[in-house]
């Protein structure tokens, strides 16, 4: 297949949805479903009817302010969320005002103005169909373009073009570590032929992110093509997306991507007619946090418990079943598209000097405007948090804002000048992690947070190395213990110093950074520690 | 060339396993289909008992000790049966600052149970979940399937109290 045969394609699927000039889109991602948003696309069907034949009501992915929810969206046909008419907390009972508005005047009570920060100030490349397309409808992604970067990667690149492609844009792994994707695809297409794996990590165990989320529901295609790219050029023939079981929507929009992908020819033994063949599978996790990490993630593909083992062999080289595997995050491939679109130039134009592109963040906790927002590489913490976020409601005062779950560390009022990045964040004893951002209020006790996530690792600890296993529970107990206001100056020594050890001594990413919660509230929050301590 | 071990009958005429069957026949009886096979057994069954568990080794050619090794390490699976109904308290970071600790401080204050356990009528299964991503309703719970978010003690033990 060539990109002109797509692209007559494209035009095909448009066509068909030529006599519309309306669309009514209602969002069916999780968390406005959870707020009622099924009823709400009823009624507006039905209020819609036939809509005359130019009006349309469908249902699209996350635009982004989940706490608004349910949001429906009137727009002219091609228009994206910035130039649409939002509505906030739509119930069914709206439904006949709303369609009214398509040709009248907007329902002012309804109205979320779309000229605020939180939608202005965002730019989207990872979420650009989030909100717009519906995730159930393949025509729905073809007609704005999808898979013509796969079908451009088939049929006017070498695997190698495609390699200098993702290594100049300057990609880096949206999971958490920060490694550069080009490198790593190259490293697994450097392995002598023969099998390899391709993996989707879609085990979104952080609490408090759920970024992959939105975009597995929103616009799972999305995914698709950019594993099928990367497996074309690292020389992989199978793919395994492993997703959370507590993510079942997710999980069946992926199921239908894939079913409807295949049939269209896009994965299968002919990739768009071509002699690349690519199939993807999708395997359930069951709820453990330390799958998340590579070689925990392929144990348990491989249907054993999800335990780590030491690295060096890197999965590049020994992976699934012993193969070169390449692992990568959901929103890692979601880059993957526009990159081969726009080049790798553009990509790289895009961000800060060593890291690339734009992060969806995941804004949660004791912010005015809670969801899913994407914005460059480099943008300050404080416009993330009081401009984009609307700062924290009920007139208390900012805290601390926790990046990079348990792995990652809070950041206090002092720092939040500082642009994101995958460094900048780092220097502060945090990290960028997957992207969950959760603010904290002055109600907030630091200890206590850092007893909480020491409380999750230490229940989430797989018990293979002592440090980790041992340690999470002895570092939960002092922490317990000063947050009765029972522990003394010993204690708190004591904590530092397994943090020291578990930090250096654990087996994988879990308990390596176990600690850093505690050293990072011990950093910038060392008085709320000493206040609680008693004189034992 | 490895001996095909014969299948071991099923436990029962219950329906239900052939559902279990056909996910392990989908994956060619593969001992790497254990977890695929756990969720459709607990899908089925609502738990894992020990018949399954010693019939999923039978039938997967595994040693028991690694299939209850397997059940026991994940956390969605389930070993005991639930009450009728299962209300999931989400604990994740943003449920947590929000005051997941109260929902469930409501709920063992009403019915006496903590997460993990069920009251004694079988009425209703007390959970936790590290997060179900709704964080943007913090904090949610996730009510017999449903996601129900942003709770406060109050209501959401008035909910519990209409279930049937």
């Amino acid at each position: 297949m060539h990109l002109e045969d797509l692209a007559e394609k494209a035009a095909e699927y448009r066509a068909e949805e030529a006599h519309v000039e309306h669309e009514v889109r209602v969002c069916v991602a999780a968390s406005c479903q959870s707020s009622g948003s099924l009823p709400v696309l009823e009624a507006l069907t039905k209020a819609c009817g036939d809509g005359g034949g130019t009006c349309k009501v469908k249902g699209v992915g996350c635009m982004g302010l989940c706490s608004a929810g349910p949001l429906v969206a009137v727009a002219k046909r091609d228009s994206d969320l910035a130039d649409s008419l939002v509505y906030r907390d739509v119930t069914a009972a709206d439904a006949p005002e709303i369609m009214a508005s398509v040709r009248g005047a907007p329902v002012e009570r309804l109205r979320c103005p779309t000229d605020q920060p939180f939608f202005a100030r965002q730019q989207r490349i990872v979420l650009e169909n989030s909100g717009i397309i519906d995730p159930d409808s393949f025509k729905g992604y073809v007609a704005v373009g999808g898979y013509a970067a796969l079908v451009q990667a088939l049929s006017e690149m070498t695997p190698g073009d495609v390699l200098r492609e993702i290594t100049t844009s300057g990609l880096r792994g949206r999971g958490g570590g920060g490694y550069p994707t080009g490198l790593k695809w190259s490293t697994i297409a450097k392995m002598p032929a023969g099998q390899k794996y391709v993996i989707c990590n879609a085990d979104e165990g952080d609490p408090g992110a759920f970024m992959d989320r939105a975009v597995l529901e929103s616009d799972p295609h999305r995914i698709l093509e950019g594993m099928a790219i990367a497996a074309y050029a690292v020389g992989a023939n199978k793919g395994y997306v492993y997703v959370r079981a507590e993510y079942p929507l997710a999980v069946e929009r992926l199921q239908t991507a894939i079913r409807k992908a295949k049939r269209a020819g896009f994965l299968g033994s002919k990739v768009a007619d071509t002699q690349f063949a690519f199939e993807i599978e999708i395997r359930l996790g069951a709820g453990a946090f330390v799958c998340g990490e590579e070689t925990a993630l392929m144990a348990s593909i491989e249907g054993l418990r999800g335990q780590p083992r030491p690295r060096p062999p890197y999965p590049a080289e020994s992976g699934l079943w012993g193969c070169p595997t390449l692992i990568n995050n959901v929103e890692t491939f979601a880059n993957i598209a526009p990159i081969i679109r726009e080049g790798g130039d553009w990509f790289a134009s895009i961000g800060t000097e060593r890291s690339k592109g734009t992060k969806v963040f995941a804004l949660a906790g004791k912010i005015e405007n809670t969801g899913l927002i994407e914005v460059p590489m480099g943008t300050k913490l404080r416009d993330i948090i009081e401009v984009i976020g609307g700062g924290i409601p009920d007139g208390r005062a900012f805290k601390a804002v926790q990046t990079g779950g348990p792995s990652g560390g809070c950041i206090p009022e002092a720092h939040l000048d500082i642009p994101v990045d995958y460094d900048s964040l780092k220097t502060l004893g945090t990290m960028m992690g997957s992207g969950g951002m959760i603010v904290m209020d002055d109600s907030s006790c630091m200890v206590d947070v850092a007893r909480y996530f020491m409380e999750f690792c230490m229940t989430e600890s797989c018990g293979k190395c002592i440090p980790c296993r041992a340690g999470t529970q002895q570092m939960h107990g002092l922490l317990d213990k000063i947050t009765r206001s029972q522990g003394t100056q010993a204690d708190l020594t004591l904590l530092e110093e397994l943090c020291e050890v578990v930090q250096a001594t654990s087996l994988c990413g879990l308990g390596q950074t176990a600690p850093n919660p505690v050293l990072s509230t011990l950093r910038y929050f060392r008085d709320e520690y000493e206040q609680k301590l008693g004189d034992g | 060339m490895t001996v095909q071990q014969a299948k071991p009958p099923l436990p029962s005429d219950d329906k239900r396993w052939k559902l279990v069957n056909a996910t392990m026949r989908r994956n060619g009886y593969t001992g790497h289909a254990l977890i695929e096979t756990l969720h459709s057994v607990q899908d089925a069954f609502g738990f894992l008992d020990e018949t399954s568990l010693r019939f999923v080794a039978a039938s997967l050619d595994l040693p028991l000790s690694k299939v209850f090794g397997v059940a026991t390490f994940y956390h969605i699976f389930m070993l005991k049966p639930k009450g009728r109904h299962a209300c999931v308290v989400c604990t994740g970071t943003a449920c947590y600052i929000k005051g997941a600790g109260a929902l469930l401080e409501g709920i063992q204050e009403r019915y006496g149970v903590n997460p993990g356990d069920t009251t004694e009528d079988d009425r209703l299964s007390v959970l936790t979940a590290r997060c179900v991503g709704a964080c943007g309703l913090a904090p949610a719970v996730v009510l017999d399937g449903e996601v129900i978010g942003k709770q406060v003690k109050d209501t959401l033990v008035a909910t519990l109290e209409e279930l049937n």
